[in-house]
């Protein structure tokens, strides 16, 4: 039986994390209202995650997308490896990386895998749309394969 | 391992095999109420049954996701394998919400432990038929106990809480909590009170109050009706001091009404409640359709005969209720 919300598209439901030990959560919680009042389902995790944690709210709240906030340089190394850490846990699930990324890193990031970057002047809109669009282009690549 | 691909039964044999991105996509299926979720209900159904369910309501911020990774922390340590729903309200303006409860228990918890978010979704029937269609898969996928967390608020998420085994209801000092609670009917539904943030000041007065009002309440029958008079336990979740107090008690609670054969009666009732929720969920939608399509003759008429009053609405429903069973 189908219920109301049905005939709608199904709501996204998205984990938002801050990996690593840099320790600000202004930019991620407004990313969370963001995507809140875009009408998508917020698993907030916060500050200071491990990769595993994230696999496991992936895997536990079946996901559609992962918001993951950098605010420093670290970015090169902790996208690309919770990319992979997914990968390896048979999770096709994209990663949208927000904060202040150098336009010479954009490309390699692209590259190993993240789905998209969002700098700090996105509008609302943009980083929901982002999302929205990371979601349907996975979903297109999975069900070609 | 990818779910690419597979089909619902494949899903299922993944989610009983332990695997949790398995258990979350069938998950999913129940909470979209998808086509997959009645064959999925079916195939859970004859393996569930067995666990203890908890219910953990109280107000906003009164530190129930705390105390409940402090609990799935202890059960974990006792090797049980322990699951968590987490309830939370949608935004009623945009649909979206923001589910903070898992960040609160992460830390605590065992990595065996389940911890599944989810929103109301603005349609509070809809909750009260997926809850026990999540917890049905929680429990035919091998996870025992399993808590559900409720803000205790609307109607349907105290009812919710109220369908469990055993029925937590959290108070906190210096929020008229306990008053609160009479008023939303979560007394009566408590098999259990927590004190929770004792390491406030006023949390004795808490304690106090409610020992009152359960002596009341004693005179009002309640005492009769469920068997046994809630315990009080104090607990500072943030510390986890008093969250073994906690389970102790949780247990007591269950092992008297599997004793004197309230927990067979409470299950036999919330699988009934369950049955009539999917009616009354069925038959609303049948009116709906009835009622704004145009895909049976002759109702547009009796509308139309009661806008011109020649037909009274109590008649018209009369005429219509006999229809119901043509949609
Ligand atoms: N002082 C004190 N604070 C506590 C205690 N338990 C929880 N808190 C704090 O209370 C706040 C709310 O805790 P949560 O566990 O999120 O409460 P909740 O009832 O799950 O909240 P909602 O799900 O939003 O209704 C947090 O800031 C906790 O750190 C406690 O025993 N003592
Ligand atoms: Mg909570």
């Amino acid at each position: 039986m189908a219920d109301e919300v049905s005939t709608n598209p199904p709501q996204l439901r998205v984990v938002l994390a801050k990996l690593g030990f840099d320790g600000h959560d202004r930019g991620i919680k407004i990313v969370a209202r963001i995507l809140r009042d875009a009408g998508m389902e917020v698993i907030y995790l916060g500050l200071r995650q491990s990769y595993k944690n994230v696999v496991n709210a992936v895997e536990q709240e079946d996901a559609d997308a992962i918001g993951l906030s950098m605010h420093n340089a670290s970015h090169m190394t902790l996208a690309p490896k919770m990319v992979a850490a997914l990968a390896e846990a048979g999770l096709e699930v994209p990663v949208v990386v927000g904060g202040i990324v150098p336009d010479e890193d954009i490309e390699p990031l692209l590259e190993k895998g993240v789905a998209a970057i969002l700098g700090p002047g996105a509008s609302a809109e943009e980083v929901a749309q982002t999302i929205r669009d990371a979601v349907a282009s996975m979903r297109a690549e999975t069900s070609q394969a | 391992m990818s779910l690419r691909g597979l089909s619902p039964a494949d899903i299922f044999e993944r989610a009983l095999a332990g695997e949790r991105h398995a258990l979350g996509r069938l998950i999913t299926f129940v909470e979209r109420d998808a086509a997959e979720a009645e064959i999925v209900a079916e195939m859970a159904h004859t393996r569930a049954g067995n666990a203890h369910v908890i219910g953990i309501t109280g107000s906003p911020g009164s530190g129930k996701s705390t105390l409940t990774g402090q609990l799935v922390k202890l059960l974990g340590e006792a090797g049980k394998r322990a699951a968590v729903l987490a309830v939370d309200p949608s935004s009623p303006l945009t649909g979206g919400a923001i589910l903070g409860d898992r960040v609160r228990m992460e830390d605590v918890a065992s990595p065996d432990t389940f911890i599944r978010s989810m929103a109301t979704r603005g349609h509070q029937g809809g909750l009260s038929l997926a809850v026990p269609g999540v917890v049905r898969l929680l429990d035919a996928t091998g996870y025992d106990p399993i808590v559900i967390e409720t803000v205790g608020v609307g109607q349907v998420e105290v009812d919710i809480a109220g369908t469990a085994d055993t029925t937590v209801v959290v108070a906190t000092p210096g929020m008229g909590d306990s008053v609160q609670a009479n008023k939303a009917g979560l007394l009566e539904l408590a098999d259990l009170f927590v004190v929770n943030k004792a390491d406030r000041p006023g949390a004795s007065d808490v304690r106090r109050d409610l020992e009152l009002m359960l002596d009341l309440s004693h005179l009002s029958g309640h005492d009769q009706r469920t068997g046994m008079r809630p315990e009080i336990v104090m607990t500072t979740a943030l510390s986890g001091e008093g969250a073994p107090e906690m389970w102790d008690a949780i247990e007591r609670h269950f092992t008297t009404i599997a004793d004197n054969g309230q927990l067979t009666e409470r299950r036999i009732n919330r699988d009934v409640a369950e049955v009539r929720n999917r009616l009354m969920a069925d038959l609303e939608s049948r009116i709906d359709v009835m009622l704004t399509g145009n895909s049976l003759s002759g109702v547009a008429e009796v509308l139309d005969a009661v806008a011109g009053r020649s037909l009274s609405p109590t008649a018209a429903a009369t005429q219509l209720a006999a229809r119901i069973s043509d949609l």
